[in-house]
């Protein structure tokens, strides 16, 4: 495994109780490489939490599970023929089509009566999901697919090198919106993707963090259990694509959370429920020093006052969600 | 049972010819002309005489996309499209060939934008020859019924492993009624069982489709789909010939010869125009010349010796399609002449017509075999030759 992430849980605020089954010795619990449903070898960048969290999802669902997986880091670093990192069946077709391949296997499953009990999951990083892929995943959920879409979404086109998306947060520095003489970077906020599907009135759609995969693991099995279409939108740190330490995956995950620039919920029936709030909120600037993609913001003329703006964003998430309401 | 001789629109034809292949999940997205097709299939399940998963889609991008899904998972698919939508789709219908997915996909030909225009040529589907898909083109309504089986057949032969595409001309073939002789029930199950998946997605054998080809293997991947799409000839030749014996046809596989046997000049063409091309055919034999019609009928795989075989009698053929490489000549010609290439053989025109649902009459054809004759023992033109074109609306300026 490259991965260099801590793997352990440690219980976040929402989930802040041991849980019983915690394995005591290393030996205790361990799985062959062979019998795993996702399996180490793969060619994911060190500290990369998207690789880690589809491992926490695919583990959550078990293994009556089939995976339609949009093109990306996730399907390029676990399938270079003649290898595979999946213990389940699992699909790539296209860069943005994962939503409807796994819609047609629905329909597949249930023409030959065999639907029950199988778990179909649609699964793409945040450019296929929030752009390119962003028709085909309104179709599913339109057309009520039971299919959860997972969206593991590190906030820009990692696979080809740090571009831009419409995931990409406010004035982070990116490949083709570069921070300059005249720019601070991308100059548009995040796209409201959680929000864009439960507007589609579906039962189920949430937010998550590879930094709390207890949480993560609990909404992938809650999802299941939940007949029609239910997203999931899990932020995962790219060390590489931020420009930031590997080591510091979890770290700057749980301070996105924790900021409010990455608030945790669930929208179930298109009421918010279950807001994750941090024990006490630290400032935006805790988090933009830990990713050069956000250098520029402490070294330029006018950077502190972009600061301030990012920091309204995650005060307005902290009003809208009741992040500081005990 | 008794054959059901009975008057049916072309798109009636091809809906009933799926209902009774049984598939288990179609999608589609509408688009005219191929409409009446989805609408009467969509009818049929709303009604129970068809057993099947129908997926409405946003997008044809979409449809391609679940049929892709739904075939990987193991059941027998099948969608429509045409002109736009089948080119939404080119980006999955290159990743099914790909895939070695047995999909079968009705193509209602029409012209491509721009300018935008809704009748009947064969730009969209002649436009994918490239891709891995078979490719068969249907004069009448009674070809697109029977050719339905036949397709499934081939696609889904574990040797074969490949997509199909039969074609049918928007609007001249779609919306019109023809006698047709519809199959039976019993016949079309002898014919054609159901379908058995070589690989699928499978819980309990779990199976990675669609990995990543570095380098080192994708070479060698898409020589086997072009081995694959090669090795269909024998294959679509041994179903038809299945099919004429079960069902009482005589279809041959590749093309059919319409008066050709002592013809010296030949017109080579494909689709529903070639019913007007066998009336001028009549009309000039008649008048004691000695031409002819070869209608090709598969298109991918290129049955090259078998075009030597039936043109290299004749003196000059002139290719007629409803298509064009821009900046090249009509694809089919093309073609043609690469099944030359190296051999003596006759002259080959390039003529393009009746783009974009313009009527190709008998008296146009009978200009062309005229006009053709002429160019016996000649090299050929580079340019080609563009029919029944109106100078007069055309600007001298570029």
């Amino acid at each position: 495994m490259t991965q260099t992430t801590p793997e352990a849980a440690t219980p976040n605020a929402a989930t802040a109780k041991a849980p019983a089954g915690k394995p005591k010795t290393l030996k205790e619990g361990y799985i062959p490489p062979k019998e795993r449903l996702f399996a180490p070898g793969h060619r994911g960048c060190a500290g990369c939490a998207e690789l880690l969290a589809a491992r926490l999802v695919i583990e959550a669902a078990g293994p009556n599970t089939i995976i339609a997986n949009n093109t990306g880091c996730l399907e390029v670093t676990t399938t270079p023929y003649p290898e595979s990192s999946w213990g389940v069946p699992w699909i790539h077709s296209l860069f943005e089509n994962a939503a409807a391949v796994a819609s047609g296997i629905e329909a597949a499953l249930i023409a030959q009566g065999k639907k029950e009990g199988i778990n179909i999951i649609a699964q793409g990083g945040d450019g296929s999901t929030v752009d390119i892929g962003l028709g085909l995943i309104s179709g599913m959920m339109e057309r009520g697919h039971d299919i959860l879409y997972v969206c593991y979404d590190n906030e820009a086109y990692m696979n080809t090198g740090v571009q831009r998306s419409g995931a990409t947060p406010f004035c982070a520095s990116t490949t083709t919106s570069p921070s300059g003489e005249l720019s601070f970077g991308n100059m548009r906020p995040k796209k409201p993707m959680p929000e864009i599907m439960a507007a589609h009135g579906i039962p189920y759609s949430a937010t998550a963090s590879a930094a709390y995969p207890r949480d993560l693991q609990k909404k992938v099995k809650k999802a299941l259990s939940i007949k029609g279409p239910k997203y999931l939108h899990v932020h995962v740190p790219c060390p590489t694509g931020w420009y930031a330490e590997s080591a510091d995956t979890i770290k700057i995950g749980r301070l996105a959370v924790e900021t409010g620039l990455f608030p945790i919920y669930e929208i179930e029936n298109g009421v918010v429920t279950n807001v994750m709030k941090p024990k006490k909120r630290p400032p935006v600037e805790d988090y933009l020093r830990t990713q050069n993609r956000f250098k520029h913001l402490f070294s330029k003329e006018g950077g502190a006052e972009v600061v301030k703006q990012i920091q309204a964003i995650a005060d307005k998430n902290a009003q809208r969600l009741g992040l500081d309401s005990k | 049972m008794m054959p059901r001789k009975t008057v049916v629109e072309g798109s009636m034809a091809v809906a009933e010819a799926v209902r009774l292949c049984r598939p288990q999940v179609i999608s589609a997205y509408p688009i005219t002309p191929q409409t009446h097709i989805v609408e009467d299939l969509s009818k049929m399940v709303a009604d129970g005489e068809l057993r099947c998963e129908f997926v409405n889609t946003e997008s044809e991008f979409a449809a391609a996309s679940v049929v892709l899904g739904a075939s990987a998972a193991g059941v027998r698919t099948y969608t429509a499209t045409t002109s736009q939508g089948l080119f939404l789709m080119f980006e999955v219908l290159y990743n099914i060939a790909g895939s070695r997915l047995p999909i079968n996909l009705t193509c209602a030909n029409r012209a491509v934008s721009a300018p935008i225009n809704i009748w009947n040529d064969q730009q969209d589907s002649v436009s994918l020859r490239d891709a891995g898909w078979l490719q068969l083109y249907c004069e009448d309504a009674q070809e697109i019924h029977d050719f339905q089986p036949i397709a499934f057949k081939v696609a889904e032969d574990p040797r074969v492993r490949l997509p199909i595409m039969t074609m049918m001309d928007g609007f001249v073939l779609t919306h019109t009624y023809e006698p047709v002789e519809l199959m039976d029930q019993e016949l079309v199950d002898s014919y054609l069982p159901a379908y058995k998946p070589v690989v699928k997605l499978d819980v309990a054998h779990p199976l990675t489709f669609g990995a990543f080809a570095q380098p080192n293997t994708y070479h060698e991947i898409r020589y086997m789909l072009n081995r694959a799409v090669m090795g269909a000839k024998p294959k679509i030749a041994a179903a038809f010939k299945e099919f004429n014996e079960t069902f009482g046809r005589d279809y041959a596989p590749f093309m059919e010869e319409y008066r050709s046997e002592d013809a010296d000049v030949l017109v080579l063409s494909l689709g529903s125009v070639c019913g007007t091309i066998k009336d001028a055919v009549d009309e000039l034999r008649t008048e004691g010349q000695k031409v002819g019609l070869v209608k090709l009928r598969m298109h991918r795989p290129l049955p090259k010796a078998e075009l030597r075989k039936a043109l290299d009698r004749a003196s000059v053929v002139a290719v007629v399609e409803k298509d064009i490489s821009m900046g090249q000549e009509g694809i089919i010609a093309t073609d043609v002449k690469s099944a030359f290439a190296g051999h003596d053989g006759p002259t080959v025109l390039s003529y393009v017509a009746g783009l974009g649902g313009r009527d190709v009459p008998v008296p146009d054809v009978k200009k062309v075999f005229k006009e053709a004759a002429a160019w016996k023992g000649r090299q050929a033109p580079d340019d080609p030759i563009w029919l029944g074109l109106n100078t007069g609306i055309i600007p001298e300026v570029q």
